[in-house]
């Protein structure tokens, strides 16, 4: 009985994108990103603050968005298994101890396998309490935050504290070299800085960002991002997988192992926070480390999986988006990010038109009023209070999910505690 | 019915106490691994309770943790995960230091005024993702943790030179609360001072009692949490359950740091102490959201944390107390989670005896 109701269920989406004629998911996403660079070369010659295009900005930011991708993509892989994983800071924080201790003993090759490790371990646990036991996730994820601090707090002063006398931070990893992809970069180089034009060397400002000083990590990050997609989205393993966080009863009746599936997702899930935790220690200018210094980032890491619609290209952009946020918070002042709200005034204006065009009238109402109040705030100050541009990143989160929340859909057993046999 | 009273009490006390048997061997391998000795080590520890002002100290910690316990409770009760108490204490604070700081009323009025100031703007702070929720649909739980760190840049931009803040001992902090602000303390002369605001918590773990069991909006708080259709189909408006119950939550919150404030400091800065947020969530998951559990879960805490100094005296790093609470944590979450399937199974194997139907045709069948 319960069978029956449950297999009709099973398939959605593939009718959703195919109603109308619209855009291959890689021309959507080179369409946002053409409105990106669009947008900030707007922005940035209009206001005539040129470090909103600048290659260090871009620079910066691909760096910090590295952490959260990560922690990203550990979100993605437990929540398409259908487990909630706010564990993944206490999981990044397991990462970037095991990095430190790894990277100082054999190098920072070592360290990216040492955060891994790390990191699947506090992913085994929350599998353990989570798959096993059935304890609610949110509960387990927090729980594993706790514990997740509180050894790597213990373990760093019993491993760092005799070396560094200071329990809270380890001796420098080695660094990982950088790569520019010459000639591209020199010749970005001379676009951006020899003789400074409108518009091309904002553009290639932005590019010289993303192709120069470019860490292995990155390119790491990029191919596992790529690699996730593929084995998630065309395996059958990845199949089976996402089956287990849509519908882990029909799962089931189909003879999937549904508690492995789960494992492994989780432990993967925390291999990648790890990753992250490890790429924070090697961060060019760190390279130790630091009790608190993921800050967040694991959470943010699970926003810009939200704010991606729980899709490997959605996370990359909002990985991109709080990325840009916190390096132009961190290398720029108030009177720069106060310069993003007269961007965001323009998008505003943008979406504004688009809605009228559809005739939805009331988000044309919203657009416009917000558009209104921004450039009001941006006419009115002159800069962002300093004490607040660092948390950038964070108020950005808030108010992109407030806007695209309700056209998200997760895993349609996302967060629910599943048994097995529990259809009877 | 003779098998009711052991079974109650099994259901009460076996998972505690398995909890206590998990987390005690964690602990042990932790210690293990630093070379230490399990038994030294938790001697040192209850020794130090007699030592100085640790007792006194361990229940002026505990009466902060029972205030954010019962904050985080409110929301865990119907299933709100409310992660932004961090927040909410903080901004709640700020805001009666900054209040008591700017006037001079008459003692009983002065205190009240810090409290529902604190308590006002603790509720204020957690209306954002409360309203985000119901009209947005966005999870509480990335809303309030985004909002505990923005409440770092806002205490940030408040204690400040240029708006509230003086400077006090070489330190920038709101203006000091008059002395008819002061809630004073219970002196044990050498052995500390307990801070007044305990007869506070008290009150509120009281309060919180009565509200969950003897009002209306009790009942229909656990009816939310157990099962919102069934709320939803009683009657239970539940945008309007989250909005109350996120801003009672906010607004317990905000007593969090009034014990200290008006009980010691008088003043509140950047540097004051924090992080009492995550202590909350897991002080609540301890007490299973129960008033006297979370005093429970408040006391063995504030023991932990303050007895922890003496165990660097036996050659142990105090931090593995962290790891201790952590794993105490996950223990009795594991250890309730275990018990209820054991009696649910229990349970269904009794009533299928009792139709008389095969004990197996009646596991298979119920679910």
């Amino acid at each position: 009985m319960s069978l029956l109701t449950n297999s009709t269920i099973a398939p959605s989406g593939s009718s959703a994108t195919t109603r109308h004629r619209r855009l291959p998911s890689w021309g959507r996403g080179l369409l946002w990103t053409l409105l990106a660079v669009a947008l900030l070369t707007a922005t940035a010659d209009l206001t005539g603050l040129a470090a909103i295009t600048a290659s260090p900005t871009v620079r910066a930011g691909v760096q910090l968005a590295i952490p959260i991708l990560l922690a990203g993509l550990g979100g993605l892989w437990a929540e398409r298994a259908g487990v909630v994983n706010i564990g993944l800071e206490g999981m990044m924080i397991l990462g970037t101890w095991g990095a430190a201790f790894a990277g100082i003993h054999w190098g920072p090759w070592a360290a990216i396998v040492g955060g891994a490790v790390f990191g699947a371990l506090g992913g085994l646990i929350h599998a353990i309490a989570t798959v096993s036991f059935g304890v609610n996730h949110i509960v387990s994820g927090v729980a594993l935050n706790l514990l997740g601090a509180g050894i790597a707090k213990y373990l760093s002063s019993l491993v760092f504290a005799p070396i560094t006398h200071n329990p809270k931070q380890s001796p420098p990893v080695e660094q990982l070299d950088t790569y520019s992809a010459q000639p591209l970069a020199a010749w970005l180089k001379g676009l951006e800085e020899d003789h400074p034009r409108y518009v091309l060397s904002d553009v290639a400002g932005i590019l010289r960002g993303l192709v120069s000083g470019v860490s292995p990590l990155t390119m790491i990050t990029v191919a596992l991002l790529v690699l996730s997609y593929f084995v998630l989205w065309h395996t059958r393993f990845g199949l089976r997988l996402r089956s287990c966080g849509e519908n882990p009863v029909a799962a089931e009746s189909l003879g999937i192992d549904v508690y492995r599936q789960k494992y492994l997702a989780v432990v993967i899930s925390g291999g990648f926070a790890g990753l992250g935790g490890a790429a924070l220690v090697l961060a060019p200018g760190l390279n130790i480390y630091l009790e608190g210094q993921t800050n967040g980032r694991g959470y943010i890491g699970l926003a810009a999986m939200i704010f991606g619609n729980w899709r490997p290209g959605g996370l990359l952009g909002g990985a991109a988006l709080f990325g840009y946020a916190d390096g132009l918070a961190t290398l720029t002042n108030g009177t720069t990010v106060l310069g993003l709200f007269y961007g965001v005034t323009l998008l505003c204006v943008a979406i504004a038109l688009v809605q009228l065009y559809h005739r939805r009238w009331t988000a044309a109402g919203v657009a416009v009023a917000s558009s209104a109040v921004l450039y009001l705030v941006y006419l009115s100050i002159d800069a962002l209070p300093s004490e607040l541009t660092s948390y950038l990143p964070h108020i950005v989160t808030i108010v992109v999910l407030a806007a695209s929340a309700q056209r998200l859909r997760m895993p349609a057993a996302d967060g629910l505690i599943y048994r097995r046999g529990q259809a009877g | 019915m003779p098998g009711r009273l052991p079974r109650v009490l099994r259901g009460k006390l076996l998972p505690p106490a398995m909890a206590i048997v998990f987390s005690a061997l964690l602990c042990t391998v932790a210690l293990l691994i630093s070379a230490g000795s399990p038994g030294t080590a938790l001697a040192a520890m209850v020794s130090q309770v007699g030592k100085g002002t640790t007792a006194v100290d361990i229940l002026n910690s505990a009466t902060i943790y029972y205030l954010i316990g019962v904050a985080v409770a409110i929301g865990f009760k119907m299933n709100l995960f409310n992660i932004g108490v961090e927040g909410q204490y903080r901004i709640g604070a700020v805001t009666g230091a900054i209040v008591g700081g700017a006037t001079n009323l008459p003692p009983v009025l002065e205190p009240l005024l810090v409290i529902l100031s604190a308590v006002a703007a603790g509720a204020l702070y957690a209306a954002l993702p409360a309203i985000l929720k119901v009209t947005r649909g966005v999870s509480e739980v990335i809303t309030t943790i985004m909002l505990n760190a923005v409440s770092i840049g806002i205490l940030a931009l408040l204690i400040n030179e240029k708006t509230f803040g003086v400077l006090v001992n070489n330190n920038i902090a709101t203006k000091p609360i008059p002395q008819s602000g002061w809630i004073p303390g219970v002196s044990f002369g050498s052995h500390g001072t307990l801070f007044g605001f305990v007869v506070v918590a008290i009150a509120v773990g009281i309060a919180y009692w009565v509200m969950l069991n003897r009002s209306r909006f009790g009942f229909e708080l656990r009816a939310s949490g157990e099962s919102p259709t069934a709320a939803m189909a009683g009657g239970v408006n539940a945008k309007r359950m989250i909005v109350v119950a996120m801003l009672l939550s906010g607004a317990t919150a905000g007593l969090t740091a009034l014990p200290e404030l008006l009980g010691r400091d008088h003043v509140y800065t950047q540097l004051s102490p924090q992080g009492y947020g995550f202590t909350g969530i897991a002080v609540a998951l301890l007490g299973r959201n129960n008033p006297g559990g979370i005093a429970f879960g408040a006391l063995l805490w504030a023991f932990l944390d303050q007895s922890a100094v003496s165990l660097d005296n036996v050659g142990v790093p105090k931090e593995i107390v962290t790891i201790m609470q952590g794993a105490i944590v996950l223990s009795v979450v594991v250890s309730y989670e275990v018990i209820r399937r054991f009696e649910l199974a229990a349970e269904q194997r009794r009533v299928g005896a009792q139709l008389g139907t095969a004990t197996v045709a009646a596991a298979g069948g119920a679910s």
